[in-house]
C-alpha cells in the first residue's frame, strides 16, 4: 500500500494512552504490536492516530493499515484489534 | 440594558429549530478523518456501481460531470455534535446514476479512496436525497472535505457522506461500514439522535 500521511493529521500513538486506559489494566502504548497486514512489529505508541473522527483510528506508521480503532459512547466503549496480529504487553514480574 | 432584538431572537430560534438534538451549530468546516487525504486526480478518478448480480457500471470524471447536475443547498449534521446549515453544493443526483441500474438489492456500501466504508439503505441514496458532489460554494471541493468527489447524504450524519468516493456495492443484505463496524448507529438519523447502537 502508497501509504503517504500528512504529519498534519494525526498523532502518535501516545495518543491513546488514556482513552486505553479506560479498558487495560496495562498502558498498551509501550506493547509491541505486530501489524495483520505488512507483519512489523513496533510499540504502540508509534502508530499514526486519526483523532479528528468519530473514534480513535491508530494506522500502522509502515504500511498505513488500520491497526487499532477505539469508539467511546457515554456508556460504552468498543475496541476492534482486528488489524493487529498480536500484542507483546510487558508485565512487572 | 440587556436589551436583545426581534431580529436576534428570531435567529435563535431558526437555529434551534434546524439543529437536531444533541447539536451545536458551527460556523467553519470541521475537517474529520480517519486517515490520510488521499490525493486523486481526476484523470484517475473513477467512480462504480456495482449490483448484486455483479454487473458493474462505472463513470470517468469527464462521464459524471456531463450528467445534469443539482445545487442543492443543505445542512449538516455530524454525529461528533456540529452542525453547519447552508452550504451549497454541486452533484449528480443518485437518481440519476442508479436510474439504468438493474438491483433487486436493499442495501448499499459506499467505498472510499483510502479504504474508508459507510453503509446505508439504497432507498435513501434515492427520491432526491443524495448526490456525488463535486463542487463546494462554487469551487471544487477541496481534498480535506472529500474532493474531487464525495457522497452527499445530508438527511443523515455526516460520517454517511463518504469523502473521495469511489463506489457503491449495492447488497441484499446490509453490510456494515467503517463506523458502523465499531458501535455507531446502522441508520443515523440526526433528528432521533442515532448517534450509537441502541440509540
Amino acid at each position: 500500500m502508497d501509504y503517504q500521511p500528512d504529519s498534519d493529521e494525526h498523532q502518535d500513538g501516545n495518543a491513546l494512552a488514556g482513552p486505553l486506559s479506560e479498558i487495560f489494566a496495562v498502558d498498551l502504548t509501550s506493547a509491541l504490536g505486530r501489524c495483520a497486514s505488512c507483519g512489523v512489529t513496533e510499540p504502540v505508541a508509534r502508530l499514526h492516530v486519526y483523532t479528528r473522527a468519530p473514534g480513535l483510528v491508530g494506522r500502522c506508521p509502515h504500511c498505513g493499515h488500520v491497526a487499532l480503532r477505539v469508539v467511546r459512547s457515554p456508556d460504552t466503549a468498543w475496541l476492534d484489534l482486528c488489524g493487529t496480529a498480536a500484542l507483546r504487553i510487558p508485565l512487572t514480574s | 440594558m440587556g436589551v436583545v432584538s426581534p431580529g436576534f431572537r428570531g435567529r435563535a430560534r431558526e437555529s434551534s429549530r434546524r439543529l437536531p438534538p444533541g447539536q451545536y451549530e458551527t460556523h467553519d468546516f470541521p475537517v474529520l478523518s480517519a486517515g490520510p487525504t488521499p490525493r486523486i486526480t481526476r484523470d484517475e478518478w473513477e467512480f462504480a456501481v456495482t449490483t448484486e448480480t455483479g454487473a458493474r457500471h462505472a463513470w470517468n470524471w469527464a462521464e459524471l460531470t456531463a450528467l445534469p447536475s443539482d445545487s442543492p443547498t443543505v445542512d449538516l449534521h455530524c454525529v461528533t455534535k456540529w452542525s453547519k446549515f447552508d452550504t451549497s453544493w454541486q452533484g449528480v443526483s443518485l437518481d440519476v446514476l442508479l436510474a439504468e441500474v438493474e438491483t433487486a438489492a436493499d442495501f448499499a456500501l459506499v467505498s472510499s479512496y483510502g479504504g474508508y466504508t459507510s453503509s446505508l439503505p439504497l432507498e435513501d441514496l434515492l427520491d432526491g436525497q443524495a448526490w456525488i458532489a463535486y463542487g463546494y460554494d462554487g469551487d471544487d471541493i477541496p481534498p480535506e472535505h472529500g474532493g474531487p468527489a464525495r457522497l452527499l447524504v445530508p438527511h443523515l450524519y455526516f460520517w454517511k457522506s463518504a469523502k473521495w468516493v469511489h463506489g457503491i456495492q449495492l447488497l441484499t443484505e446490509d453490510e456494515p461500514g467503517f463506523w458502523e463496524g465499531l458501535g455507531y448507529h446502522d441508520y443515523g438519523d440526526p433528528w432521533r439522535e442515532q448517534r450509537y447502537q441502541g440509540d
